[in-house]
């Protein structure tokens, strides 16, 4: 069916075409600002020349950076806390989340209040701080980064939601053919789950990838530091009381700043628009079912 | 979030008496060790920790305290300035954030619903949802680099012939700072429960519209707004139900300085400088129990205003 389009509309069109790109210009402005401001010169960043390309182009803070052994063991740092953590957290929420999807378990009358109530209250940063530093002692261990968000009880209630909607037939058939509970759980229930297992991973990956506030509470050691910490030193360093900072003081870092922020959201921007779908299904199933 | 109430039907099971349905259940009772481990170590002894607000405590192994005091510490923070201040700054920014962000998403989702040209639409949404991917500490990190003096913006001003603005070091320009680069975070990826919510609107409702003789905005006024109306009510309530606790401590953390933490400084920065930097736990988690109890009771509340007008509800 044609529907008849008054000519209010389409200048609404129009207008509305604008407004999306400069949302999308406001959007990627930023990015575009960091990379050209580090393949600039240090100069062209202090007389402050760069608007949207590089100014002077070199590679110098790039060649500076990666001869640098500090920024890979950094990012190493992160590789390893984001590839254990989202193991840890992916294994522990399928291992919560699988019981409590059956609703002939009896016992989840009380498993699931007792998970769902920490989505309203929580210990709060003081006792979680002196629980891991001054009882179980994780400070300057990995298990400081990676345990105390380990289980994400939204993601939880997605993946249970999930394998609630799992057909149980599948299950009936293998346990009339002898197989047992955890068989099942890892022949028949992990395959099948693999979207939501994708999601999870996805969700989880990122989550660790950005993490900067644990690994500040609780890491002292230098060589424990994640690059999101490294890039919070580096920021905090000359520009955190603009006007007083010499501009030459603040330029030299501006160049490296901007080249270690481009590094480290680096591989979320590349991966990011082919996985994209999975951050949206997982939040729209959130918010059906949750 | 939504949930529909479903009359569980009784099942055969009940008659069993507990104990021999554990014993035939066991295995699966297994999965539950771990993570409800985790649960009790890493979320309710933290919850239990908080008892140190009544409790004395210094530092060491003993982390419920040393002995009773009382109120000690809510009177020690009632009487404090600091904390007043951090309370209104907490509620300033809270509100002044929801109440740029949370029209200008609707707006936005409205506006991508009327996007024609289908991979256009997907490269605003592809676009728009990425800044929700990237670490907090970049996004301040880039704030900085955009509002610094030799920046783009203060060139800009510049070039039109203005002053300056030291934006990270006035403390009258850290509500826009803040509520701008959340906005710059959260546009895109806010309205995707939106969009979700006008796919499943009946397109018949916009043929009948049409038939009537709606044009395209009178369309979007009566048949896609009512239609996300629940939605819309929904994402309100919840919102206002976590002003308190959504409030970013980690985005003030990274953007705040001692120029503007007059303006700048909130209840979970002040319990992070008080109780982490400052070593006064037992004070700082009286200060961090106030406000989450303060949130549990707005989130309760909001719930069960949910429940009341729109039949939805987190549980």
């Amino acid at each position: 069916m044609k529907i008849k389009v008054s000519k209010g509309y389409r200048t609404f069109q129009i207008i509305n075409t604008i407004i999306m790109i400069l949302i999308v210009f406001a959007t990627l402005y930023p990015f575009v600002y960091l990379v050209a401001q580090s393949f600039s010169s240090d100069k062209a960043v202090a007389a402050g020349k760069v608007t949207f390309f590089p100014v002077d182009f070199t590679l110098a803070t790039y060649k500076y950076l990666l001869r640098d052994n500090k920024f890979f063991m950094y990012y190493a740092n992160t590789i390893l806390y984001s590839v254990v953590g989202t193991l840890i957290s992916v294994v522990g929420t399928a291992l919560l989340a699988y019981p409590l999807s059956k609703t002939e378990l009896r016992l989840n009358k009380f498993f699931t209040p007792f998970v769902v109530f920490t989505m309203y209250f929580t210990g709060g940063l003081i006792p979680n701080y002196i629980l891991i530093t001054q009882w179980l002692h994780l400070g300057d261990t990995i298990w400081a980064v990676v345990l105390p968000g380990a289980i994400s009880t939204f993601n939880l209630l997605l993946m249970k939601s999930f394998f609630a909607g799992l057909p149980k037939e599948l299950e009936e058939a293998a346990s009339i053919d002898g197989m047992g509970v955890y068989g099942i759980f890892v022949k028949i229930i992990i395959p099948l789950s693999k979207p939501i297992i994708a999601t999870m991973t996805l969700f989880y990956l990122v989550g660790m990838w950005n993490e900067w506030f644990g690994p500040f509470l609780y890491l002292n050691q230098d060589s424990m530091k994640p690059i999101s910490l490294w890039v919070r030193q580096l920021v905090e360093g000359a520009n955190s009381v603009d006007a007083g900072s010499t501009a030459e003081a603040s330029s030299v870092q501006a160049t490296l700043k901007s080249a270690t922020m481009v590094l480290t959201s680096a591989p979320i921007i590349c991966v990011y628009p082919f996985v994209q779908r999975y951050f949206v299904q997982g939040m729209t199933m959130g918010a059906v079912k949750g | 979030m939504a949930k529909t109430k479903t009359k569980q039907a009784k099942s055969a099971y009940k008659e069993e008496p507990l104990l021999r349905h554990v014993k035939k259940n066991w295995k699966l009772y297994t999965f539950l060790i771990l993570p409800i481990a985790y649960y009790v170590i890493f979320k309710y002894i933290p919850m239990l920790g908080n008892i140190i607000a009544f409790r004395r405590y210094k530092g060491g192994p003993n982390i419920f305290g040393e002995r009773w005091v009382g109120f000690r510490y809510f009177e020690q923070f009632l009487k404090d300035p600091n904390f007043w201040k951090a309370f209104g700054n907490t509620l300033r920014l809270s509100i002044g954030y929801l109440l740029v962000r949370f029209p200008a998403t609707l707006i936005f989702a409205l506006l991508i619903n009327e996007v024609r040209t289908k991979w256009w639409k997907k490269i605003v949404q592809t676009i728009s949802y990425l800044p929700h991917f990237i670490s907090l500490v970049v996004v301040c990190g880039m704030v900085k680099e955009l509002l610094s003096s030799t920046g783009p913006i203060n060139t800009l001003i510049a070039a039109l012939g203005g002053d300056k603005i030291a934006f990270m070091s006035e403390p009258a320009w850290f509500d826009f700072v803040y509520i701008a680069s959340g906005i710059w975070q959260a546009l895109g990826w806010g309205t995707i429960l939106y969009l979700t919510a006008m796919t499943n609107i009946d397109p018949g409702l916009y043929e009948a519209a049409s038939i009537d003789g709606a044009g395209k905005f009178q369309q979007a006024f009566h048949v896609t707004i009512p239609g996300i109306l629940p939605t819309i009510m929904t994402l309100l309530i919840m919102d206002i139900g976590n002003i308190i606790t959504a409030s970013n401590m980690q985005k003030i953390l990274l953007l705040y300085n001692p120029l503007t933490q007059d303006r700048a400084d909130i209840i979970d920065t002040l319990v992070y400088r008080m109780g982490i930097s400052g070593g006064n736990f037992s004070y700082s988690a009286a200060v961090g129990l106030f406000s989450a109890v303060i949130g549990l009771v707005l989130v309760t509340s909001a719930n069960y205003l949910s429940k009341k007008f729109t039949e939805t509800s987190l549980w």
